[in-house]
């Protein structure tokens, strides 16, 4: 009985015409599509995009060229020469990250011990030469500086976690 | 004079089927990624012009510039006769179907024939492509084509023979004409088994999904036309894609009454659709067949190959060879409104 009844199933093509059901009714539904230069995905405050170096509030940088974040690197993508200044604090003269060996992996975040080198959420970028995409302790501060507010913002969101 | 009048008159006509044909066959690409993007619950293509109307003409621009790539050790005429062979039966078989009343280029007596001969004709450029461009994956994509084609092609001519019965003619205009009538007048009724196998093998003849081994992107690449590029590869595909609405216009002329309007001949509906042009209806109907080949492709995973052979040889071709004495009854019994 059951053969039978299989047999007529497959003849009357009721299993394909299942499917053409599904995919039909697929058709008229909520795509889910972001059409993204103008739309974009939610991002976590812990998303790990472009680095930068942050500063205090009173303009002083924060890194201390304590280089646990050179250490910590697993690419080998930070590069620090550190140098005694005229006040007698250490401070970094080259932080140098290369962005083709860096695997935004946030150990480097993760190692400061003063919160001065962060990820921030910017994964828009590109390069155009060659050596472009080293970048260097300029721009990092720089980055810091413009995107300051919304560091903070998201390093107070994720603060009662840590 | 009146050679030359003669001749422009033949040229007139042949632009009136190929430019409509090729912007059909450039939306038809449109239509496809934008239907099955939406049964995958994406967006498809809609950068290029409002809701990316103008995707096609884009990448038929981007295919034109491209270079066309002759492998080294090609042969180097057949490489290029290959898309040629594909194109031309693919339009010329559209020369017998008539889009509307008396809308026809030649309404020859044998014209199913023609198209039986023409549509055979076009395996011929996928095993030369296959063949002249030396590599192993076109020459698999190529026997599997060929194989497949052929297969398909005698369920398919049973499933015509069984309309040729019922219409008693094998000129296109007289077979639609056979079908005068409202929905149920038509021959997709009498003939479903054969209506069926016809659209199953019609699927499996142009190498389209869910029985497109000869393409196969993921076990041989891209089949027959892995070695061809730009424009000689856009040929293969708007042959592949005139080869489908061929395949439509065939079906919605055998089994859906061409031109008929649905209402045709019923007391209140019929006067109220009859000014809608035979060409409209006929176009619709195309539209359906285009719709439901995107819509297989949408939903069916690729067949392996010994079971489109199987489903080729021991399940249609008995079918319609069954159906075919059914319909040589009714016939004989003058059944319904279809044989009377």
């Amino acid at each position: 009985m059951q053969a039978v009844k299989e047999f007529f199933g497959t003849f009357m093509l009721t299993e394909l015409l299942k499917g053409m059901r599904l995919t039909g009714r697929h058709l008229f539904e909520a795509k889910y599509t972001l059409e993204y230069p103008e739309e974009k995905a939610p991002q976590s405050p812990r998303f790990r995009g472009l680095h930068a170096l942050r500063r205090y509030p009173n303009g002083e940088e924060r890194c201390i060229a304590c280089k646990l974040c050179e250490a910590v690197c697993p690419a080998l993508a930070i590069t620090i020469e550190s140098e005694a200044r005229e006040d007698g604090t250490r401070r970094t003269t080259r932080y140098d990250i290369d962005l083709f060996k860096c695997i935004y992996c946030g150990f480097c975040e993760e190692s400061c011990p003063v919160d001065s080198i962060v990820e921030t959420r910017i994964h828009e970028y590109h390069f155009e030469r060659r050596g472009e995409q080293i970048i260097h302790k300029d721009e990092l501060l720089a980055m810091g500086e413009k995107y300051e507010a919304q560091l903070a913002e998201d390093r107070a969101a994720d603060a009662p976690y840590r | 004079m009146s050679a030359l009048i003669e001749l422009s008159w033949i040229v007139a006509k042949i632009v009136a089927l190929v430019v409509p044909l090729f912007v059909a066959v450039a939306y038809m690409t449109y239509a496809e990624r934008k239907v099955i993007s939406s049964m995958q619950l994406r967006r498809g293509p809609n950068r290029v012009g409002w809701h990316g109307l103008l995707q096609p003409i884009a990448d038929a621009l981007k295919l034109l510039m491209k270079e066309v790539v002759l492998p080294q050790n090609a042969n180097r005429f057949l490489f290029v006769l290959a898309p040629m062979l594909s194109i031309m039966p693919a339009l010329a078989a559209w020369a017998v179907l008539p889009v509307g009343d008396g809308m026809v280029i030649a309404d020859i007596n044998a014209g199913l024939l023609y198209v039986l001969a023409m549509t055979s004709m076009g395996v011929y450029g996928i095993i030369l492509a296959g063949w002249a461009s030396n590599s192993k994956y076109a020459l698999l994509g190529a026997l599997r084509a060929g194989a497949q084609v052929v297969s398909y092609e005698i369920a398919m001519g049973f499933a015509l023979v069984g309309v040729l019965m019922a219409a008693g003619s094998l000129n296109m205009s007289e077979i639609v004409r056979a079908q005068e009538g409202p929905i149920w007048n038509w021959f997709w009724l009498p003939l479903l088994p054969l209506f069926i196998v016809y659209w199953i093998s019609g699927v499996a003849e142009t190498n389209r999904l869910p029985f497109d081994v000869a393409e196969g992107e993921s076990e041989i690449v891209a089949g027959f036309h892995v070695e061809y590029s730009g424009m000689a590869f856009a040929i293969f595909f708007l042959a592949e894609y005139a080869n489908m609405i061929l395949i439509s216009g065939l079906a919605a002329i055998m089994f859906l009454g061409g031109w008929y309007s649905p209402f045709h001949g019923i007391p209140l509906l019929g006067p109220l659709f009859s000014w809608v042009p035979g060409l409209v209806w006929f176009a619709l109907k195309v539209c359906f067949f285009l719709f439901l080949y995107i819509w297989f492709r949408g939903t069916f995973p690729r067949y392996r190959y010994d079971q489109i052979m199987r489903l080729g040889w021991k399940v249609l071709i008995p079918v319609t060879v069954v159906w075919l004495v059914v319909v040589a009854g009714m016939i004989l019994a003058e059944i319904g409104p279809w044989f009377s």
